[in-house]
C-alpha cells in the first residue's frame, strides 16, 4: 500500500487557455473548442485525431464525454467525464497523467471547461440532491468565513489582523490580475477600497471572493520520455496528489474550521512523490485555491509555507507578493480569473506553463524550481484538495 | 376526575412597537405585541407550547388537538406536524381543529371529553397595516395536558352556538372584515351573561366564588361589556399580562395566566365568545403547589422588531429577493424517511465510541462503527456556538442569516441558523438551545421544518 510518484514519468507538451470573463457571446462549446485546439497547436501542430483519449472536467455545463466530442467533431475515442466539484480541472488532469504513465495511451488530453454565466446569478449553484431539508443551506462565502472567528480564536490573532491579511490577499492578487491578459479583472484595486467594502458573509466583502466567470483549458500530456517530440520545453510532473476528507467535519465538534487538513494531506502526499523535505524553501511559485481570502491564509500553512498561526504575518510582510520569496497566484488567481469550475485547475498549471517556459511576461519568476499547484472542492471539514507539482526537469 | 395536568403558554420573542406602527399609518399607538418571528407560524409555536407543557410526559396521551385560525397548510393536517415534533408517539391521533377562531374552544372541549389528550392552541393575529387586529392582536401559543390526575380538574361546562355575522376572512385573504361594532355589542353580550348562568348553575356556584375569570373574545366592545359583571381582582391575573387577543389560542392562553395566578381550591372561569360562547369552570387541585407554571416568567424578554421587518415577514411588504436560485423544498419521501430526525431531532448516539452523529449515519462519523446506533433526543440538550458567520447571501427571509456550528453538551455538533438574535451580537462559546423553525418556504408552498437554535435560558438548566 502507499501512494507514489509516477512509475513512468509524465510531461505536458502543449497547453492552452481561453480569457476568463463573463463571455456572453461564447457558449461552452466555443470554449472547449478554442482550449482544445490552442493546447494541440502549442503541441507542435497535433490534430484531434492524434490525441489518444480524453479526459473533461466540468461539473455543470454538461454531461458525459459527448460534451466534448460533439462540438470537435471527434469520433470512436474514449472520452471520459470528471467532475470533483471546484477541483474537477486537476482531476481531469491527474487522471490523464495516469492514462498515459501506465502505457494505455500515447498522447492524452486534459481539457476543462465551464459556462457559468448563462445561469444568471451571481453566485455559483451548486448541483444538490434532493433531500429532506435538514442540511444546512450556508453561501459558499459564509461557509468559509467561518474560518475567521475560529482561526482567531486557535491562533490568539485578533480579527482586525486577519482581515488585514485577507486584504493584503485581495489586493496582491488583483495586482497580479492586472498583468495577465486572460484575466477576468485586470486592475488594481487600492487596499483601502478592499477594507472598506461591505462584509457579505461574515468579515467577508466582495473583494474576499473569488468572481463567477465563463472559461477553458487544456493541456497535452504524453510520457515524459517522449516530450521533447512535441516541444523542446516541456512541463514535467512531479506530484499528483488528491484527498477527499470524510466530509464530516462540520458534524463533528473536533473539528474547529481553522484548518483545511485535506490539503495539507494532499500536500504531504505530493511532497512525498516530489522528494520535497522543505517546500517553503523548495517551491518557487505556487497556484492555490483563492477561492475566499481566508482560504489563501491557511494554505499558506497547510501547504507547509508558513508556520501555524504565521501565515497572516508572512502575507503581510510580502512573502507571498509578486517580488516575495514566493509569488502565490501570481497570474490572479480564482480572484482576478473568476472560477469556471471545470477550468480553474487546468488554469492554474497553465500558469505553471508559462512560467517554465520563461513565457509569463512581466510576471516571471526568475530561475523557478518547482512550481505547485493546489485546487480544492467544497468548504472547510468537507473538502477535497488536489496538489500537482511540476517543473521543467525531468523526474 | 378529569382536567388540566400541566399546561405552557409560548410567546415569539419579537415585539411590535404600536408607536412604530402609527408612525406609518397613522393614529396613536402604545406599547408593544408580540409577534411571530421570521421563522415562525402556528404550527412551530404549537410545537414550542406542546414541547413546554408535555416537558417529557406524553406517554400517556392518546389524542391531539390543535386549533389555529392561520393554517400553515389545508388539507394537510398541521397536527400531525405537531405531534411529530412534540415526540408524541405514532398512535396518537392528532387532530386541526382549523379554521373558525371558535376552534380554541372547541379543541379545548375534545380534549377533555377525550381525558388523556394534548391540547395545543397557536395563532398569529395580523390583518392589513393599521387594522385593529394588528394593532391588538397577539401571537401565542398554549398547550394543555389533560388527563386524570390534574392540577385544574373540570367542575363543568356549557356552550352554545350563535349563527350570526360578527367577522369573517376569506381563505387566503390577509384582512378580516368585521361587521357594524354595536351589532357584534348586541349578540356577545347576552350570550356571555347566559353562559356564564348556564356553566354557574350546572356548577352551583355564584359569580363571586369564582377566584379567577377568562372572558376571551375578539369583539373588544363586547369584552369591556362582559367584565363588568366581575370584580377586577377576579380579572386581575389575565390583565396583569396585558397581551393582546391572541386568536384561537386566547382561550387557552388565559387559562393557563389564570392558572399561573391560582392556588389550590381556587375555582377559574374561562368563557370564549365566538360565533356562540364555550365556558368551563376548573377547580384547582393540591397537586398545583408542585406542579409547573406555564413558564411565561422564565420566557426570554422581548426584543424590538421595525414595522417594516414585520411587514416582511408576514408577506405585506415584499423585498426584492437576492439573484440567487430559486429555494429548494424539501422532497416528501426524504423528509418520510428522516422524520424522527428532521420533525424529533433524533440523533444517533454510536455504540461504540458514544459520540452523537448529528444527522443519525449508517457508519460513525468518528469511528467507523456500523451498529449498535442508540436514537436520543437532541430536543432538550443545550449546547455552544463552536464558530459563527453573518450571510447576506442567505435565503433567510431575515438577512444576514446567523449561521452558527453548534457543541451540544455531551456531544455532538450540527450547523443550523440560529434564531431569536436579530440585531444582536454573537460570540463562540455562547449558550444556545434548539428551537423548531421553518428554514424557508418553496415555490411549491413547501415548508421546510427544522431545528434550529436559540438563545439558552439560564432557566432552563
Amino acid at each position: 500500500m502507499g501512494s507514489h510518484a509516477l512509475a513512468t514519468p509524465v510531461a505536458v507538451v502543449g497547453m492552452a487557455c481561453t480569457n476568463f470573463g463573463e463571455l456572453w457571446d461564447r457558449n461552452v462549446d466555443d470554449l472547449l473548442v478554442e482550449a482544445t485546439h490552442g493546447a494541440l497547436g502549442s503541441a507542435g501542430g497535433l490534430g484531434v485525431d492524434d490525441v489518444d483519449a480524453f479526459w473533461l472536467g466540468s461539473m455543470i455545463s454538461g454531461v458525459s464525454g459527448l460534451t466534448l466530442t460533439r462540438p470537435l467533431n471527434i469520433s470512436h475515442k474514449p472520452v471520459t467525464r470528471v467532475e470533483n466539484m471546484c477541483a474537477t480541472g486537476s482531476e481531469a488532469f491527474r487522471n490523464a497523467c495516469y492514462a498515459v504513465s501506465s502505457g494505455a495511451y500515447d498522447v492524452v488530453m486534459a481539457v476543462g471547461g465551464e459556462k457559468l454565466k448563462d445561469a444568471g446569478y451571481s453566485g455559483l449553484e451548486m448541483p444538490s440532491v434532493p433531500n429532506d431539508g435538514t442540511p444546512p443551506v450556508l453561501s459558499a462565502p459564509a461557509m468559509y468565513s467561518m474560518i475567521v472567528p475560529a482561526y482567531a480564536r486557535r491562533y490568539g490573532v485578533p480579527e482586525e489582523q486577519i482581515k488585514e491579511a485577507m486584504t493584503h490577499i485581495a489586493w496582491k492578487n488583483h495586482g497580479n490580475g492586472a498583468r495577465n491578459p486572460r484575466a477576468q479583472f485586470r486592475k488594481e484595486v487600492p487596499k483601502e477600497t478592499i477594507a472598506a467594502a461591505p462584509t457579505l458573509a461574515g468579515r467577508l466583502s466582495v473583494f474576499d471572493c473569488s468572481g463567477v466567470a465563463d472559461g477553458a483549458a487544456a493541456a497535452v500530456i504524453v510520457r515524459a520520455e517522449d516530450a521533447l517530440k512535441y516541444t523542446d520545453k516541456p512541463l514535467y510532473v512531479h506530484a499528483l496528489a488528491l484527498d477527499a476528507g470524510s466530509g464530516t467535519g462540520r458534524n463533528d465538534s473536533d473539528y474547529d474550521y481553522s484548518d483545511l487538513a485535506e490539503a495539507a494531506a494532499s500536500a504531504r502526499t505530493a511532497y512525498a512523490q516530489a522528494g520535497i523535505t522543505d517546500p517553503a524553501t523548495e517551491i518557487s511559485l505556487a497556484e492555490v485555491h483563492d477561492c475566499f481570502t481566508p482560504t489563501e491564509l491557511v494554505l499558506m500553512e497547510e501547504l507547509g509555507f508558513s508556520e501555524r498561526g504565521k501565515a497572516w504575518r508572512d502575507v503581510l510582510d510580502g512573502r507571498y507578493d509578486r517580488d516575495g520569496a514566493l509569488p502565490v497566484n501570481i497570474d490572479g488567481g480564482l480572484k482576478s480569473f473568476g472560477h469556471p469550475i471545470g477550468a480553474s485547475g487546468l488554469r492554474m498549471i497553465f500558469e505553471m506553463w508559462l512560467q517554465f517556459r520563461g513565457e509569463a511576461g512581466e510576471r516571471q519568476v526568475a530561475d523557478p524550481r518547482f512550481g505547485l499547484v493546489q485546487n480544492q472542492g467544497g468548504s472547510p471539514g468537507d473538502l477535497v484538495s488536489a496538489v500537482t507539482i511540476v517543473s521543467d526537469r525531468r523526474p | 376526575m378529569v382536567g388540566i395536568e400541566s399546561y405552557a403558554v409560548y410567546l415569539p420573542v419579537p415585539r411590535l412597537d404600536r408607536a412604530d406602527v402609527a408612525r406609518v399609518v397613522g393614529g396613536r399607538g402604545k406599547g408593544t405585541r408580540p409577534v411571530a418571528s421570521y421563522d415562525e407560524d402556528a404550527t412551530t409555536m404549537g410545537v414550542a407550547a406542546a414541547r413546554a407543557a408535555l416537558h417529557g410526559a406524553g406517554a400517556g396521551v392518546d389524542s391531539l388537538w390543535f386549533a389555529t385560525t392561520r393554517p400553515a397548510y389545508l388539507e394537510k393536517s398541521n397536527a400531525a406536524t405537531v405531534a411529530a415534533a412534540s415526540g408524541l408517539a405514532a398512535e396518537v391521533a392528532a387532530y386541526d381543529v382549523s379554521g373558525a377562531l371558535r376552534g380554541g374552544a372547541g379543541a379545548l372541549r375534545a380534549g377533555l371529553a377525550a381525558g388523556a389528550a394534548v391540547v395545543v392552541a397557536s395563532d398569529v393575529r395580523y390583518g392589513l397595516p393599521g387594522s385593529a387586529d394588528e394593532a391588538e392582536g397577539a401571537d401565542a401559543a398554549a398547550a394543555l395536558l389533560v388527563g386524570p390526575d390534574p392540577v385544574a380538574e373540570l367542575v363543568g361546562t356549557a356552550s352554545l352556538t350563535s349563527e350570526f355575522l360578527d367577522r369573517w376572512r376569506i381563505p387566503g385573504d390577509v384582512r378580516t372584515r368585521t361587521w357594524e361594532e354595536r351589532f357584534g355589542v348586541e349578540e356577545y353580550v347576552p350570550l356571555v351573561e347566559r353562559i356564564v348562568d348556564d356553566v354557574l348553575g350546572r356548577c352551583e356556584l355564584k359569580r363571586e366564588q369564582v377566584d379567577h375569570v377568562v372572558i376571551s373574545t375578539p369583539h373588544a366592545r363586547a369584552r369591556a361589556a362582559a367584565r363588568r359583571g366581575f370584580e377586577a381582582a377576579q380579572l386581575a391575573a389575565i390583565d396583569a399580562a396585558a397581551l393582546g387577543y391572541a386568536g384561537a389560542a386566547d382561550l387557552a392562553v388565559g387559562l393557563a395566566l389564570a392558572l399561573d395566578a391560582a392556588a389550590p381550591g381556587d375555582l377559574v372561569l374561562a368563557v370564549s365568545a365566538t360565533d356562540g360562547a364555550d365556558a368551563f369552570v376548573f377547580r384547582v387541585t393540591e397537586k398545583h403547589v408542585t406542579g409547573g407554571r406555564s413558564g411565561l416568567a422564565a420566557a426570554p424578554a422581548g426584543q424590538p422588531v421595525s414595522y417594516g421587518d414585520f411587514l416582511n415577514w408576514r408577506g405585506l411588504l415584499p423585498r426584492e429577493p437576492a439573484r440567487r436560485p430559486d429555494i429548494k423544498p424539501p422532497v416528501p419521501p426524504a423528509a418520510r424517511r428522516t422524520a424522527s430526525w428532521k420533525f424529533g431531532f433524533v440523533a444517533a448516539r454510536c455504540g461504540s465510541c458514544g459520540y452523537r452523529n448529528l444527522p443519525p449515519r449508517q457508519v460513525c462519523l468518528r469511528c467507523s462503527a456500523t451498529e449498535g446506533f442508540e436514537p436520543v433526543s437532541m430536543v432538550d440538550v443545550p449546547g455552544r456556538i463552536a464558530t459563527f458567520t453573518d450571510d447576506w447571501l442567505s435565503e433567510s427571509v431575515q438577512l444576514p442569516a446567523r449561521v452558527v456550528a453548534v457543541d451540544f453538551d455531551g456531544g455532538g455538533r450540527f450547523e443550523c441558523e440560529m434564531t431569536d438574535v436579530v440585531g444582536r451580537e454573537l460570540a463562540i462559546g455562547d449558550r444556545v438551545s434548539p428551537t423548531f423553525r421553518l428554514a424557508s418556504v418553496a415555490g411549491n408552498g413547501v415548508r421546510n421544518y427544522v431545528w434550529k437554535v436559540r438563545p439558552h435560558l439560564e432557566e432552563e438548566d
